[in-house]
C-alpha cells in the first residue's frame, strides 16, 4: 500500500488495516488526510464500522479526511449509514 | 445547505421512549443499527450473489420444517405438527417456487413499447411481527422475501411463540449469511413488551413495518406514523350454492378448517348453504367426521369459545382439536370428530358463533334464495372480515360473478379450500404468501397477497416518447382551372348543393350543376351569408332527409363549407350533440368527447372553395357561431374533413377587394401559425412554408389585379397548402384572440386575424414567460422557425433577431398594402367600450382551444397585453418595453 505523506492509496483487499493505519497517523497530518478510495469496489460491516470510528478521531483531533475516488455506489451506502457529512469528497 | 439531517428530520416520527430504561433503549438501538448496517452493505450486491443465499435458505427451511413445526407447537400449544410442517414448506418452497427466477436486483422489468423500466430498490430496515398462529411459516418466508430484496429484518415474534420463531430466525440468519449475506441481516427482538415495539416502529431507521397478527398489531403498525404493511383478521363466507360438486366440496371445507386446527386466518367461518342442499350438505359433514351440534350444544359452545364481553373468539380455543373443544364444554363426541358444526340463523352479536374461529368450529346458515344466500354472506364479510377471503363452490359462473362482485374480499377462492386456496399456488395461481392483505376494508393497504414486491421501492424510469403524429387530409385533391369538372366522376341519387344568394347570383352554382351527371337529382340549399348557426343546420339537415341526399355539395367560403360539415354530421349521426362535442380538450387524441361512428344515413361531401383562405375544405375544423352568446363554437374531428376537395380558381375570381385580402391574411395566419406550432412536424413545416411564400409573392397581385388568373389561382392553391398544415399542426394564439374579437365585435375572421398577426409573431418570439410542454418538440424553436420564413422569403437579415423584426415588418408592410386597417381603434371602437370588454375577451380566448397548440403559453394577463397591443396597433417593434428575443 502506497503511503506519501498525507495521502494513502486505500487497497481493496485490506481496507480495514489500511483505514486504522491512517486513524494511526492523524496526529502528525497537517489539518487534512486524503485515502484514495479508486480501487476499493465495496465496503462491508468491518469497513463501515472503521469508517465511522476514523471519523470520530478525525474529528477530536480536528484533522478533516478526504475521500477520493469513491464509487456511487460506495457513497450511497456511506449516505445510507449517514456518513457522508462527515467526510469530504474529491472525485 | 440543506444537510441530510434536517431532511430526515422534517419526515421523522417523534421517538416512543416512554417505559424503557436507557440499557434497554441501548439494546433497541444496537438491534437497528446492526440492521441498518446489514441493510447498507447488502444494497451492493448483485442479483447473482442474492440468488445465491436464497437457494440454500429455502433447503435449510425444508430441511428444519418438521423441527421448527414441533417447536412451534410444543411452544405455543396450538396448531396441528403435522400442518405445521407442511406450512413451513409451502412457506419455503412455494415462495421460492415464486421468486426463483424473479429479478429484484437492479433493472427488473423493462417495457420497451412503453419507453419504461423498472428499478429495484430496496427498504432497508423492515420490522416484522409474527404471529403466533403460523408462527415458524411466516418467519421462514419473510427471511426468504427480505434476502431476495436486499432488506435487513428485526423480528418481533408473538411472545407466546418466541422460541421457535427465534429458532427459525437462527437457522436462516446462519445460512444467509455463510453463503454471503452480510452479518445482522436479521435481528430477533428479545422477550419484548409493547414498548419496545412501539419504540421500534417509531424508530427513524426503520423503513417499513411489516405486521402480520391481530387487529392490536396492525393498528399499532399503521399508527406509528411509518410506511407499513399490516394485515389483519378475517371472517371468511363461504357461499354452498346449489350447483356446486357437493362431494369436493364438503371435503374441500373439512381439509381447510381442520388445517392446522383452522389457525389460518384465511379458513372458512360461516357456510352459507342452499336450501335444497342442506340437509344432504350435513350428511355429508357428519360421514366425514364432522359433528353437527343441536341447538344446546350450538349455545353451550357460543358461550365457551366467544367471549360474551367482546364478541371476539377466547384465545384459549384458538388452534385447539375439534375434540379438545367438545371435551372442554363436556359435549360427548365421536373420538375421531374433526369438525364441529353450528346451525346459526343469523349474523351479528346475537349470534355469537357467526364471528372468526380460528379452531374447528363451523357455522352453518340455511339460505332458503340465491339473494339471502349473497346476503348473509355479505353480513358475514362485513363481521370482521372485510377485504380479507371469501369462499364460494358453485358451477354457476354468474352466481360466482355476483358473489365477486358483492363481496369485499382480497381473495375469492372458487371451489377449492379456503385457507390453503388463499395462501396461493397450491390450489389457484394466486401469488404464495403468507401475509394476507386486507384492503382499505381491513384497514390495510393493500388487498394483495404480501410478496417480494412489496418488500420493494420500484423505480420507473421514463423515457421520454415519441408520441405519433399524423398527416391526414382528404385523399382527393383536385386543383387549377375547370377542376369542377371532377364532380362528374362521382355518382349521386340526390345531391343537396349548399350556397349562398351571392354564389347563386353569380352563377357559380351552374357551373356546378353542368358537371352533375344527369340522372342525379339535385336540390339547392341557399344559407344565408353569414357564419354558420344552429337554425340554419337543422333545416338543411331536413331536406337531406326529405330528399334522401347521399351527396353535399358545399360551394361557398368556409362558412358555407363548415355548415356542410355540421350539416353531414347531423345528418348522418343526428344524435350528435354539437354542444357537447365542442365541449374544451387539450390534446386532440385524449379527448373526453368521441364523434359518433354509428351512422344512419351516408353521403359524400365535396367541397368547393370560392373563397382563398379557410382551406376548410381540407380540414377537420368547423365553426359554428353562437349567436345568443356571442362566441364561435369549434368543432374538430378528422371525421368533419370532406371527402373531396376541389380547388378551382373560377370561383374566386369573383371575389371583391376587401374578402380577398381578409382571407388572404387567415391563409397567411394559418401557415405562420402551423410552423410554429407544438405539432408542427416536417410534414406540415413544408405545406406552411411553401404556402407562406405563395401568400406574399401572390397575394398582393390578387388583391391589386383581381383578374389575374395565375395570382388567384396560386392564392387559391396556397390556401388549400396552408390548410393541409394547420389541419395536422393546428393554429394558435392568433386564431384564439380572433376568433374571440371577432364574434364579440362581428369582425370578419382574416381581418381579426391581421388585427393581432405582428404582435402573436414577437409575442412567440420573444423567450415565453411560460412554456408549453411538448413531447413533439425539442427545445424552444419558435423564433428560429419565424428566421427561417425570413430568409424563405428573403428578407435578409444576419441573426435570429434580426430576421424575426424583419418578417414583421414584411407582414406589417403586407397588412398596409392590403389596407387594413391596422388598430382596433381605427375600426372604430372606443377605448372605453374596448376597456370594458377585454377581460371578457381574454376569458374567451383563454377557453380557445385554438392556442393549445401555441408554442408559448398564453396567460391571462398576456392575453390582455396582446389585446391591448391590436387595440392601438403599435408595431411590436415600437411598443415599449418589447420582449426580448429568444436566444
Ligand atoms: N373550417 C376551417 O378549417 C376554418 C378555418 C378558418 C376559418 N374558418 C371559418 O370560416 C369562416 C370564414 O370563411 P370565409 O373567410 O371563406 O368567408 P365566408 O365563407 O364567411 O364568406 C364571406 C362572404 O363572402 C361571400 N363570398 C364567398 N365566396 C365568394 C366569391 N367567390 N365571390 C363573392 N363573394 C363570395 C360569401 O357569400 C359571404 O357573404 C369563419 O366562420 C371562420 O371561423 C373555418
Ligand atoms: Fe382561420
Amino acid at each position: 500500500m502506497a503511503t506519501i505523506a498525507g495521502w494513502q492509496k486505500i487497497d481493496e483487499a485490506c481496507i480495514v488495516p489500511a483505514l486504522e493505519q491512517a486513524g494511526e497517523k492523524l496526529d502528525c497530518a497537517a489539518g487534512e488526510v486524503v485515502l484514495d478510495f479508486s480501487s476499493v469496489r465495496r465496503v462491508d460491516q468491518g469497513v463501515l464500522q472503521a469508517m465511522e470510528e476514523l471519523a470520530s478521531v478525525a474529528a477530536e483531533k480536528g484533522v478533516r479526511v478526504v475521500l477520493c475516488g469513491v464509487n456511487v455506489h460506495i457513497y450511497r451506502v456511506l449516505k445510507l449509514m449517514k456518513l457522508t457529512s462527515r467526510f469530504s469528497f474529491l472525485s | 445547505m440543506i444537510t441530510d439531517e434536517a431532511v430526515e428530520e422534517r419526515g421523522r416520527v417523534s421517538p416512543a421512549t416512554e417505559g424503557l430504561t436507557a440499557e434497554r433503549i441501548a439494546y433497541l438501538e444496537r438491534l437497528v443499527s446492526q440492521a441498518r448496517t446489514a441493510a447498507a452493505v447488502f444494497s451492493q450486491f448483485t442479483q447473482d450473489e442474492v440468488d445465491r443465499v436464497v437457494k440454500p435458505m429455502v433447503l435449510a427451511g425444508l430441511e428444519q420444517a418438521q423441527y421448527l413445526a414441533r417447536l412451534a407447537v410444543e411452544e405455543t400449544r396450538l396448531g396441528v405438527m403435522e400442518d405445521k410442517v407442511i406450512k413451513n414448506m409451502v412457506a419455503t418452497e412455494f415462495a421460492y417456487h415464486y421468486v426463483k427466477d424473479k429479478r429484484t436486483v437492479g433493472v427488473i422489468r423493462e417495457y420497451p413499447e412503453r419507453n419504461l423500466v423498472e428499478v429495484a430498490e430496496p427498504i432497508g430496515v423492515i420490522l416484522s411481527l409474527t404471529p403466533i398462529t403460523n408462527p415458524t411459516s411466516t418467519v421462514l418466508f419473510k427471511c426468504i422475501m427480505a434476502i431476495k430484496t436486499r432488506n435487513a429484518v428485526i423480528f418481533s415474534p408473538h411472545p407466546k411463540a418466541w422460541n421457535c420463531c427465534s429458532e427459525a430466525v437462527k437457522i436462516m440468519l446462519e445460512t444467509a449469511v455463510k453463503h454471503g449475506a452480510p452479518e445482522g441481516v436479521f435481528g430477533c427482538l428479545e422477550s419484548h413488551t409493547l414498548q419496545d415495539n412501539a419504540y421500534l416502529m417509531r424508530h427513524k431507521d426503520v423503513a417499513l413495518i411489516d405486521a402480520t397478527g391481530g387487529p392490536g398489531a396492525v393498528k399499532a403498525a399503521y399508527s406509528s406514523g411509518k410506511p407499513a404493511l399490516g394485515v389483519g383478521p378475517g371472517n371468511t363466507p363461504v357461499y354452498l350454492e346449489k350447483s356446486a360438486d357437493l362431494s369436493t366440496a364438503v371435503v374441500d371445507i373439512i381439509i381447510s378448517k381442520t388445517f392446522d386446527n383452522g389457525t389460518i386466518c384465511a379458513s372458512e367461518q360461516t357456510v352459507v348453504i342452499d336450501d335444497v342442499i342442506y340437509d344432504l350438505t350435513l350428511k355429508k359433514f357428519a360421514e366425514l367426521g364432522a359433528h353437527i351440534c343441536n341447538e344446546k350444544e350450538t349455545k353451550l359452545l357460543a358461550q365457551t369459545v366467544i367471549d360474551p364481553q367482546t364478541g371476539f373468539m377466547q384465545p384459549m380455543a384458538v388452534g385447539q382439536k375439534a375434540t379438545s373443544i367438545a371435551r372442554f364444554i363436556g359435549l360427548s363426541v365421536k373420538p375421531k370428530t374433526k369438525l364441529l358444526i353450528v346451525p346459526i340463523q343469523g349474523v351479528g352479536r346475537e349470534h355469537p358463533l357467526s364471528v372468526e374461529k380460528l379452531f374447528p368450529v363451523l357455522a352453518v346458515y340455511r339460505a332458503k334464495s340465491v339473494e339471502e344466500a349473497l346476503r348473509v354472506c355479505v353480513d358475514v364479510n362485513h363481521a370482521g372480515g372485510l377485504g380479507h377471503t371469501a369462499v364460494i363452490f358453485s358451477r354457476n359462473d354468474e352466481i360466482i360473478r355476483k358473489f365477486g362482485e358483492v363481496i369485499n374480499a382480497g381473495r375469492i377462492i372458487i371451489n377449492s379450500p379456503g385457507s390453503i386456496g388463499a395462501l396461493g399456488a397450491v390450489y389457484n395461481d394466486l401469488v404464495p404468501t403468507f401475509a394476507f392483505g386486507c384492503g382499505t376494508g381491513g384497514g390495510n393497504s393493500t388487498t394483495d397477497n404480501v410478496n417480494i414486491y412489496h418488500y420493494l421501492n420500484i423505480k420507473r424510469l421514463a423515457r421520454r416518447t415519441q408520441a405519433h403524429m399524423w398527416f391526414r387530409v382528404p385523399n382527393q385533391i383536385y386543383f387549377n382551372l375547370n377542376a369542377v369538372e371532377n364532380v362528374r366522376q362521382f355518382p349521386s341519387r340526390s345531391t343537396i348543393i349548399v350556397t349562398n344568394p351571392a354564389l347563386e347570383r353569380i352563377g357559380h352554382v351552374d357551373i356546378v350543376r353542368r358537371y352533375i351527371p344527369p340522372e342525379t337529382h339535385v336540390h339547392l340549399s341557399v344559407i344565408p351569408d353569414t357564419e354558420p348557426e344552429t337554425k340554419v343546420v337543422s333545416e338543411t339537415v331536413e331536406a337531406l332527409k326529405f330528399y334522401k341526399a347521399d351527396q353535399i355539395i358545399a360551394l361557398g367560403g368556409g362558412s358555407v363549407i363548415d355548415a356542410a360539415k355540421i350539416m353531414k354530421l347531423k345528418y348522418e349521426s343526428p344524435e350528435a350533440d354539437l354542444e357537447e362535442l365542442a365541449a374544451p380538450f387539450l390534446d386532440l387524441r385524449k379527448r373526453v368527447v368521441e364523434y359518433p361512428t354509428a351512422k344512419v344515413n351516408r353521403a359524400r361531401l365535396i367541397a368547393i372553395p370560392t373563397t382563398s383562405g379557410t382551406g376548410s375544405e381540407v380540414t377537420p375544423f368547423a365553426v359554428l357561431t353562437d349567436k345568443q352568446r356571442r362566441r364561435k363554437v369549434t368543432l374538430a374531428d378528422y371525421s368533419l374533413s370532406p371527402d373531396v376537395a376541389i380547388v378551382d380558381p373560377q370561383f374566386v375570381m369573383s371575389m371583391p377587394k376587401g374578402l380577398t385580402a381578409d382571407t388572404g391574411i387567415d391563409c397567411l395566419t394559418h401557415a405562420l401559425e402551423a410552423g410554429v406550432s407544438n405539432y408542427a412536424s416536417p410534414y406540415t413545416d413544408s405545406n406552411a412554408m411553401q404556402a407562406i411564400r405563395m401568400v406574399f409573392k401572390y397575394l398582393p397581385v390578387a388583391y391589386e389585379h383581381p383578374g389575374d388568373e395565375e395570382a388567384r389561382s396560386m392564392m387559391h392553391n396556397a390556401a388549400c397548402i396552408a390548410a393541409m398544415a394547420f389541419s395536422n399542426a393546428s393554429v394558435g394564439v392568433n386564431h384564439a384572440l380572433a376568433h374571440a374579437f371577432g364574434a364579440r365585435f362581428g369582425i370578419a375572421h382574416g381581418r381579426a386575424n391581421a388585427l393581432m398577426l405582428p404582435h402573436v409573431i414577437a409575442y412567440n418570439a420573444a423567450v415565453p414567460t411560460k412554456f408549453m410542454p411538448s413531447p413533439y418538440q425539442k427545445g424552444y424553436v419558435a423564433h428560429k422557425k419565424y428566421a427561417t420564413v425570413a430568409d424563405l422569403l428573403g428578407l435578409g437579415g444576419r441573426t435570429v433577431e434580426e430576421k424575426v423584426s424583419k418578417l414583421i415588418a414584411a407582414t406589417e408592410q403586407l397588412l398596409d398594402q392590403l389596407e387594413f386597417p391596422r388598430s382596433i381603434a381605427a375600426l372604430g371602437i372606443s377605448k372605453e367600450e374596448f376597456e370594458r370588454t377585454v377581460p371578457e375577451l381574454a376569458k374567451t380566448a383563454y377557453d380557445d382551444p385554438s392556442w393549445r397548440s401555441n408554442p408559448r403559453m398564453p396567460l391571462m394577463a398576456e392575453l390582455i397585453e396582446l389585446f391591448w397591443q391590436a387595440y392601438h396597433g403599435r408595431g411590436p417593434a415600437e411598443a415599449s418595453g418589447a420582449p426580448q428575443q429568444a436566444g
